[in-house]
Parts: structure tokens; sequence; C-alpha cells
């Protein structure tokens, strides 16, 4: 097995620009997706909104106990059936960012429930209104818990990107599989691929151990 | 202490503003599951009076406070403050169940300091003292500020007004706790146990603090409270409870030194024994 690093050198940059246009760009709008969405999942749990929180549930036991994959698959030949035409990348993102809201649902529930009880009580005590404790008072503080988890989970959905192959997103991989198809030669870019993730992932789960430390003390 | 007379007080109320009844408790039932705590009691408490609510535990005294603070849900029965219904709403001529605005009008009456304190500790001490002021009453940033600072001098705190509740000892966060209830200018304080998760000796800067603003303000009180010394001083009546009844009530000298319901006495007994 040879290392051809001219190959190499000549093929970074198009596997760096699908990390940044793909891989890193659908990370962050599923990690908004899910953000925002598992929030809501949470609050409406928390409140227990009648029917609502039952068909959140399960939701979200279907979507913990099936692939992705099998989810990506189920979206890109399913919606157009029903007239929806999207994009595999938005369907990429879609399926992530829902897959990922399940667990930042428990997550958030988890940071909720661990904000004291007297929290609530002070507000009532205050006549604060429900909107105004629950977005000064109790998030603010459930977040401080949960951020640990959170960033645990961006990790762990970016090292997920790769799945959007099956729906030929051109993601880092995918290139990187494409480029190692055209020269019969997979070492060099699917080595660089690993040795990107590498690049981003670790520093990021160091910076997390960090925050963890720092929230933990503060 | 130039106390005012209340028991002649309490014993002509009707008439001038002061003798009116504030909080009137008509036949309030509390249950817990099966658990009644409290059955069919009624009572009032002038505007102006400070009430101390002594008795064994789980005989109802916090949860009172906790009705009142609507922190528990109503059972059964009614609640006045004023002459509002505090759980109910007028409907014609009928007393429906209160809709959330309704609760949070009738409550702004009422403040309340906790056991535990239950400072926010993502704000800082000024910024538990003017959120509510700002969001509830109304009040612009600089008004509630000034009054923020009025209220930390008064409770012994005025350089602490950036500091975070965390960084204070529990004598000041429960200082500040009782700054925070004052800066909503409720017409009723509600003091649940207030020093209990103190230090012994923090719970005099405490007590200290609401002597004396029960000798310079006529805002109502019940209290719930073990320090039997500050009850005796600054209470117009005691109330004793067991079993979510009123076993026995009168001014605190007659309770506290010719209690005459044998309740009443074994309870003090087991209190002053434990000193």
């Amino acid at each position: 097995m040879n290392w051809d690093m001219d190959y190499a050198i000549d093929i970074f940059p198009d596997i760096l620009e699908a990390f940044v246009k793909y891989t890193l760009w659908v990370t962050f709008l599923s990690s908004i997706l899910a953000a925002v969405v598992g929030l809501l999942f949470a609050i409406i749990r928390f409140l227990h909104v009648p029917v609502l929180s039952q068909v959140i549930t399960g939701f979200v036991e279907f979507v913990r106990s099936t692939p992705i994959p099998v989810q990506l698959f189920f979206l890109f030949y399913v919606f157009p059936d029903y007239g929806i035409l999207v994009g595999a990348t938005t369907i990429g993102v879609l399926c992530l960012g829902l897959h990922y809201a399940c667990y930042y649902a428990e997550v958030y529930r988890a940071g909720i429930e661990a904000v004291p009880k007297g929290q609530w009580e002070a507000a009532t005590a205050l006549s604060l209104p429900q909107r105004y404790t629950w977005q000064h008072i109790v998030l603010p503080q459930a977040v401080r818990i949960i951020l640990p988890s959170l960033g645990n989970y961006v990790i762990s959905m970016f090292k997920e990107t790769p799945f959007l192959f099956v729906i030929s997103v051109p993601e880092m991989v995918f290139v990187a599989k494409e480029l190692g198809a055209q020269s019969f030669d997979y070492v060099e870019p699917l080595t660089i691929a690993g040795l990107i993730f590498l690049a981003a992932s670790y520093p990021a789960a160091v910076a997390l151990r960090r925050l963890e430390k720092h929230l933990g003390h503060a | 202490m130039a106390t005012p007379d209340t028991t002649t007080r309490h014993a002509t109320h009707g008439g001038a503003v002061h003798g009116q009844p504030l909080i009137r408790f008509d036949n309030v039932v509390k249950r817990f599951g099966d658990l009644t705590v409290l059955d069919k009691l009624s009572f009032e408490v002038n505007a102006g009076e400070r009430v101390t609510l002594i008795g064994p535990s789980g005989s109802g005294k916090t949860t009172i406070l906790r009705l009142l603070m609507t922190l528990e849900d109503l059972t059964g029965g009614y609640i006045w403050v004023g002459d509002q219904p505090l759980w109910h709403m007028r409907k014609g001529d009928k007393l429906v169940p209160a809709n959330q605005k309704h609760l949070r009008d009738v409550r702004k009456q009422i403040g309340m300091v906790f056991q535990h304190f239950n400072l926010f500790p993502n704000m800082t001490v000024m910024g538990n003292l003017i959120e509510a002021p700002i969001r509830v009453l109304g009040k612009s940033k600089e008004e509630a500020s000034e009054k923020g600072r009025e209220l930390l001098e008064r409770v012994g705190l005025e350089e602490k007004a950036d500091a975070h509740p965390t960084q204070l000892s529990g004598g000041q966060q429960q200082r500040v706790a009782i700054a925070r209830a004052l800066a909503m200018e409720p017409r009723v304080l509600l003091l649940d146990e207030v020093t209990s998760a103190l230090d012994p000796e923090l719970i005099a800067g405490v007590l200290g603090v609401l002597r004396d603003i029960a000798d310079t303000t006529d805002i109502t009180m019940l209290i719930v409270t073990h320090e039997m010394g500050f009850a005796r001083d600054v209470s117009h009546k005691v109330m004793m409870f067991d079993h979510g009844q009123i076993v026995e009530q009168g001014p605190p000298d007659k309770i506290f030194s010719e209690p005459e319901n044998d309740r009443t006495k074994a309870f003090l007994h087991a209190i002053l024994d434990e000193r």
C-alpha cells in the first residue's frame, strides 16, 4: 500500500470543500433544528399538553428505535409521493434535526426538572408571567445544566452526517468515496476524510470537557 | 415596643379601615389525595394585623400560606383577599373558578418569603429585586432600581447589589428575599419558616430585619415560625393549629404564658424543651 502525497495534496481541497459546505453546514443546521424542536417537545411534555404530549411521546419512541439510514430512505422516497419535493440536503437536515430533537428533548426535560421547584414558586409569588418564568428563570438555569450533554450530541450528530450518503448528499465521505472510485485509490481520500473528522471532533470534545468543568465549578 | 392594641382591634373589626378583615378563610378544605390537611377551616386576619401560626408539623400552617400564595390548589371553600375571592371570580352573582389572570391580579397583593430563600441564581441581587416590579407592576427600570437600593439599605446589604446570590451567606440571601418580596409592595407578607434553614448565628440578623419591618410598616403578616421569642414580640395574635383546626388563639402573652388548651400546652412544652 503506497501513500501518494501528490495525489493527496491534489484532492485535499475538494474533500475540505465538501466538509465545509455539507458536513459542517448540515451539522450546524441540524443542531439548530434539534435544539428548537427538542425544546418544544420538552415544554409540551413538561406541561402535559393533552394529545400533543402523547403524539410526541410516540414519535420520540419511534425515532429512537429506528436507525438513521432507514429514516433517511423513508423521507427521501416517501416525501415525493405526497408531492413534497425537497433536495436531498434538506431531507438530511430534517432527518438528523428531528432525530436528534428526540434526544435533545430528553436532555431538556432532565435539565428543566433539575431546576428546583422553589424557583417556580418564587416566580409565582412575584406574579411573574409563565412565559417570563420560562425564558428568564428556568431555561437559563436549565441550559447551564445541560450544555455539556447538548454539546456531546452535536459531536455525535456531526459524526453521523456520513449516513447522508445513502441519499446521495455530497458530504465529505461521499466525495472521498467518489474520488476513490475515480482513481481506484481509496486510501488517500478516505484517510484525509478520517483525519478531518478527527481534527474537528477531538478539539471540540476537549473544549466541551473544559466547559463542563467550568460550569461544574461555577 | 409601641405595638398598637390589636386585641381590641381584632375584637371590634369593622368600622376603621384597619379593623377590616383583609384575609378571610371561609370553610377552606385542602386535601392531598386521601389526606385531609384542612377541613372547613374559617378564620380572619385584619388589615395591619400580624398573626403567627404555631402548631406541630403537619398541622396545616404552611398549607395555609401556600394556598394564599396559590402554590397549592384549593379543594373547597373560599379564600377572600379584601373584597375579592382569591380562587374564584364573580360571574353575575355566582362565584366560578378563577382564571390565571384573576389569580395573578389578586395575588399581586400578597408576597412570600420562603424557608429556602429561592432567589434566582442567574440574576444579580439587584436583578432579583427589580425584575418583578418592572414586568408585573410596570415600573421603569430607574424607579425599580431606586426602590431596590432603598430596600437593600433597609436590610443592610446596600453593598451587595451587584453580587450573585451564591456569593452571599444564607442570612444575607434571606434578607435579599425579604427585600424582593417587599419590592412588590404587597399588602400581605407571608413568612414561611424563614429562619429554619439558617445557621444559628445568622438567625438574629434576619429576625432583626423583620422586626424593623413590623415596627415601621402596617403590612399584614402571616408568620409560620418556631422562633417563639420573635413571635411573641411582633405578633398581635397567635393561632395554635392541630390537625388543620385552630385549637386556641389569642394575644401572644396569653397563648405563651397561660395557654388553656392541652395541646397548646404540650406543643409549647415540647418546643421550649428543645431549646
